[in-house]
């Protein structure tokens, strides 16, 4: 579903990404760990073209993303992305953030988007929210609807960049049973995360990236019990 | 030393009435004129494409860089050199103040922006937004609230500045002063009493500005 080949990226002088290669099938959770700078999130934002690569190739189900004739906003819309810092909007209340991009981007009808994101927002438990400002929601409700406004737009593919990075500690399983849910519905995930225990349980692959290199990729079981790179087996020994 | 008699603008109150009220106006119709232009210039200050973002930063460093007096003068005295035709005294100074209010509210629009996380970019971007998009429903919703106390004093500027219109001869506030110096042999009054004009309008202005400060910063 994802094939990736030799990405580079750097900026000016600094080469953030060299060379990375990897396929991502369809129903996958692929989980991102490495150390801070080693170009993790380079690497997702570059799957949704929030980053331009240098040179390589990203291809989403056989459609090349660099092609010039590729439409990028087209291309996002299959790929949901969440963030660090929720970054929901402000001004907008929590059905509005879910029913924004769909009405404008897909041209859904006010009334369909309404409805999907009330699905939506019972599924990650926050029904009663849709008519509150982010502002008056907690780090984890927040995370949550930034899940379910991205699931909005019906992504083939979800990015998470260190979800739960932000949020205090009691709030973080609430954002990974919402993933978890996900993920046994079937959908496509890569996921930058901490979470080791998250990582055992539901992802199906570990990458573990250093210097803008994937050093070392297995199954949870793999990577976490017997990692064969030295500089995996340093950096578990940090975290675990 | 003679003291101050103030009776003697009690006759010609009506003028600086009037004049004030002619201020008010000039200031309004300037600042949406200058909001108009700002926004467009703000932009194109950010635009990627060069010649677009050359000419709006030449036009800010233009407006910012010259006196507004020397613009208003240019505007009415040279101008119908070349044009063939005069511009009537309160268009005339409503388009220069505009105009250059243009080139700072183009600095507010961009700072406004700027301010805006960018964060909320990525996300608009994210879920399939154009640049356009997500700059309406996103951006210059955000940009906007942080640029209204900017704004403000943006009109309180104009409001002040409205009396170089004075050197076109339009009737304004100053104006009045003025004529009512000229007629009473009495300056000091009439120019005081200007100034308490300016000063009440300008005050009540900041006041209600801080009550709608107050209000954008709960809603935050
Ligand atoms: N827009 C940018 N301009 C310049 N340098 C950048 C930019 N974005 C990232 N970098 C640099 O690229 C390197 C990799 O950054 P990246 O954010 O991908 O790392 P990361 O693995 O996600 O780290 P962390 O765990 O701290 O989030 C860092 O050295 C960072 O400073
Ligand atoms: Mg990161």
């Amino acid at each position: 579903m994802i094939e990736v080949k030799d990405l580079y990226k750097n900026f000016g002088e600094l080469e953030v990404l060299r060379g990375i290669s990897t396929k991502i099938e369809k129903g996958e959770v692929v989980v991102v760990i490495g150390p801070s700078g080693s170009g993790k999130s380079t690497f997702l934002r570059c799957l949704n073209l929030l980053e331009r690569p240098s040179r390589g190739e990203i291809k989403i189900d056989g459609k090349s993303l660099l092609d010039p004739s590729t439409d990028i906003n087209k291309v996002r819309q299959d790929v949901g992305m969440v963030f660090q810092h929720f970054n929901l909007f402000p001004h907008k209340t929590v059905v509005e953030n879910i029913t924004l991009a769909p009405m404008k981007v897909k041209g859904v009808s006010p009334s369909e988007a309404r409805e999907k994101a009330m699905e939506l927002l019972e599924r990650v438990g926050l029904a009663d929210k849709a008519e509150s400002f982010p502002s008056s929601l907690s780090g984890g409700q927040k995370q949550r609807v930034a899940i379910a406004r991205a699931l909005a737009m019906n992504p083939k593919v979800m990015l998470f960049d260190e979800p739960t990075s932000a949020l205090d500690p009691e709030m973080i399983k609430e954002v990974l049973d919402v993933m978890k849910d996900l993920a046994s519905d079937g959908m496509t995930m890569v996921v930058v995360t901490h979470e080791m225990r998250f990582a055992r349980e539901v992802g199906d692959r570990v990458l573990f990236m250093d210097e803008g290199k994937i050093l070392e990729e297995g199954t949870p079981r793999e990577i976490f019990e017997n990692p064969q790179n030295p500089r995996t087996r340093e950096f578990l020994s940090k975290i675990l | 030393m003679k003291s101050l008699d103030f009776s003697i603008v009690i006759p010609y109150i009506h003028l600086f009435f009037r004049g004030a009220l002619t201020a008010l106006e000039m200031a309004v119709l300037a600042v949406l004129i200058g909001v108009a232009i700002g926004t467009f210039v703000g932009l194109g200050k950010m635009s990627r494409i060069l010649p677009v973002k050359l000419l709006c930063t030449a036009y800010v460093e233009i407006i910012r860089g010259t006196p507004l007096l020397v613009q208003l003068l240019i505007f009415y005295f040279g101008l119908p050199q070349i044009l063939g035709f005069t511009i009537p005294e309160f268009p005339a100074a409503v388009l220069a103040l505009g105009i250059n209010s243009g080139g700072y509210v183009a600095e507010i629009v961009r700072g406004g922006i700027l301010a805006v996380d960018k964060g909320q970019m990525e996300a608009a971007r994210s879920l399939g937004m154009t640049y356009g998009q997500a700059m309406r429903y996103i951006i210059l919703p955000q940009a906007f609230k942080k640029m209204i106390p900017p704004l403000g004093n943006e009109f309180i500027t104009l409001l002040k500045d409205s009396s170089l219109a004075t050197t076109i001869g339009f009737p304004e506030l100053t104006r009045a002063a003025q004529i009512v110096a000229g007629n009473t042999y009495r300056p000091f009054e009439p120019y005081l009493t200007a100034a308490a004009f300016y000063f009440v309008m300008t005050v009540t202005f900041s006041f209600l500005m801080s009550i709608v400060e107050r209000r954008l910063a709960a809603s935050d």
